[in-house]
């Protein structure tokens, strides 16, 4: 999304210098998630978006790999270098074996206080935000939350972070000028994710934390894992019908689900609609919900307000219907229909359904 | 047993316009509420003092019209309520609103010791959810995020067992008090205020605390001072350069519109419709 209307900074921008004893901070770094032997996809979208800031700057980009000694964190690092990372650091030590804010805040403020990066990325997941938000405060720096896009000012090299704001109605971008690590988190899905380069490879450089055990109060007595399979997978569907408050009820609402059922598609919703309970949490895309990038998004009744456009803007196609000419949906859809959904709905499922035999016959 | 809640008075998101010519926003007539992830906690707070007994505070920085949130609470049932405001908190970021949050929760603390500190997972406004991590780091609290269940709580051993939820699953947690509790969203439900509360929180004589009376003596911690983020611009997002390709038809007919859109869809994608005869078997 570009800018259109500018208005002027809050605080002056007179001419900016770092503090000599902040200039010091060279490197973006990206901490890498992961859970059960596998690293979370987030990690390597930073990855990606780390490359281009990094090589902006002219610094390495760096892989923070955290874990008990014996998981597969070399197998990580050998991951990161190919997502383009150039050096990870690794720290291991028998309290990180699960996830815990009181040892991975103290591991993760340590390696920061040791070899001082200049930026630190987090993926915006339940892990990321909780230790996002507890190492800024303990190193006393800016974090600026849920980015939608990053860039480098070139004016004064900071991070320019921009995410949605006043309940996603606008944009903001937001600087951290004379603190370092400029920290973000970025929510999954939300950056692309890049190509893998299997000749890319990289060195390691080992930290010791100084913790033990008896020095932590939380403990993990058990994880019990989801049932993957009976729980809507939105990041990663490939087509997604979606619903919003111009369904005007629920019973309009199964509407959506028979389309889905042709199309083999998720159902999605936006947040009036999940709020009335038409369907489950897991539903809801947008800005305080997921963020998807399906191959074809169909997003019926859905005005298409800033806190759902963030959350599926990426989608490669996108058919919008909706009854009012004006909706703001109109503006970013691939296709656009102005109509009555409750007529249109019924009309498009079935010309999907005789398309997609004959399509399916010539197979 | 002392809880303390902190809770933040939001414009009810749902409602915000943006003028469609200047671009700014339209706050005239948009109703404030309490931020809805806030009541999980709450909730939460007032079910324990159901079953263990004690004082719930809720706590609040903001404007004075953040009055109106704070008895909106009394009227659900908490105990005491403060309101910290101050002209030299504006413009604070999360950082900045963390110190003088716990701050404010040392104060309260002089009264009677807090055993359990509750917050909101996020806000709708702001959406961070940072403040509440802030605020334990600050006052060494063990953190407990995303909680979608207290299984267990031991007053004397100050022990506290909790549902937290993780990537790919839930992590049991337990820890000792006193500890920071963001509760998720739908893990419960809030309950009614009744008369006497209602009647009371309009009554309740509430405890409104300037920077001083927080205890802030360092004002380069607070306000914009005190916050490394700044806002270097807003603006309103933009349209794509093309706009949708509208589908219309002379009859207006469903059927000619989704044959229509059909055609040019698998036309103009025919990856799509590989990929969608592929899957739909």
């Amino acid at each position: 999304m570009n800018a259109t209307t500018e208005q002027p900074a809050k605080k002056g921008r007179k001419k900016f210098e770092l503090d000599p004893a902040l200039a010091a901070y060279k490197g973006v770094w990206v901490f890498i998630e992961h859970e059960r032997g596998e690293v979370h996809t987030v990690s390597w979208e930073l990855l990606g978006e780390g490359r281009k800031l990094a090589d902006q700057l002219g610094v390495e980009l760096a892989g923070v790999v955290m874990g008990a000694p014996g998981e597969e964190t070399r197998r990580f690092c050998d991951e990161a270098y190919k997502y383009g990372a150039d050096l990870c650091y690794v720290v291991e030590d028998p309290v990180l074996e699960n996830y815990r804010n009181e040892s991975f805040t103290k591991s993760l403020t340590d390696l920061v206080n040791t070899f001082q990066p200049e930026i630190l990325l987090l993926g915006a997941t339940t892990l990321g935000r909780d230790l996002a938000g507890s190492v800024a405060t303990t190193l006393k720096t800016g974090l600026t939350a849920d980015c939608t896009e990053l860039a480098i000012d070139p004016e004064n090299r900071s991070l320019a972070a921009t995410r949605p704001t006043f309940g996603g109605s606008l944009l903001c971008t937001i600087v951290t000028l004379n603190y370092r690590p400029q920290m973000a988190t970025v929510r999954p899905r939300v950056m692309a994710m890049p190509d893998k380069d299997d000749s890319r490879s990289g060195r390691i450089i080992e930290h010791k934390l100084n913790m033990i055990e008896t020095d932590i109060i939380t403990k993990v007595l058990e994880f019990i894992p989801d049932n993957r399979a009976d729980k809507p997978q939105l990041p990663f569907a490939d087509i997604i019908v979606a619903g919003g408050r111009g369904m005007k009820n629920p019973d309009n609402f199964k509407l959506i689900w028979d389309l889905a059922a042709v199309l083999g598609a998720e159902v999605g919703a936006t947040r009036p609609v999940v709020q009335s309970g038409w369907v489950e949490l897991e539903r809801q895309v947008g800005q305080s919900g997921k963020t998807v990038r399906p191959k074809l998004y169909i997003a019926v009744g859905i005005s298409g307000a800033i806190q759902h456009r963030v959350g599926m803007e990426s989608s490669d196609v996108i058919i919008a219907i909706n009854n009012d000419p004006h909706a703001p949906i109109f503006d970013f859809a691939t296709y656009g229909i102005v109509g009555n959904a409750m007529t249109i709905l019924p009309a498009l499922t079935e010309a999907f359904r005789q398309h997609l035999a004959t399509v399916r016959k010539a197979v | 047993m002392h809880i303390v809640v902190c809770i933040k008075q939001v414009p009810d998101s749902a409602q915000i316009r943006v003028h469609p010519v200047t671009n700014t926003i339209m706050r005239q007539g948009v109703p404030a509420i309490v931020n809805p992830y806030d009541l999980f906690s709450l909730e939460e707070a007032l079910r324990l003092k159901d079953k263990y007994g004690g004082r719930v505070t809720v706590l609040t920085m903001g404007p004075p019209m953040a009055e109106a949130a704070l008895r909106k609470c009394l009227a659900y049932g908490a105990d005491e309520a403060v309101l910290v405001t101050d002209r030299a908190f504006a413009g604070s970021d999360t950082l900045a609103t963390s110190f003088a949050l716990a701050s404010a929760i040392r104060q309260i603390q002089n009264d009677m010791a807090v055993d359990l500190v509750f917050a909101g997972k996020q806000t709708i406004d702001g959406d961070t959810a940072q403040v509440g991590p802030g605020i334990a780091k600050r006052l060494d609290l063990q953190l407990l995020t995303y909680v979608s269940k207290i299984e267990s709580l031991d007053l004397e051993k100050r022990e506290i067992t909790v549902h937290r939820r993780a990537e790919g699953g839930v992590q049991v947690l337990k820890t000792k008090t006193p500890a920071l509790i963001t509760m998720l969203e739908g893990v419960n439900e809030m309950r009614f205020a009744t008369m006497p509360n209602m009647f009371r929180a309009a009554r309740y004589p509430l405890k409104v605390w300037d920077k001083d009376a927080a205890g802030i003596e360092d004002v380069t911690k607070i306000g914009l001072k005190g916050s490394p983020t700044i806002v270097s611009k807003v603006f309103a997002p933009t349209a794509k350069s093309q706009k949708a390709s509208m589908i219309e038809t002379e009859s207006g007919d469903p059927r000619d519109i989704a044959i229509t859109l059909l055609t040019k869809l698998f036309t103009q994608h025919p990856k799509l419709e590989k990929e969608i005869g592929k899957r739909a078997a």
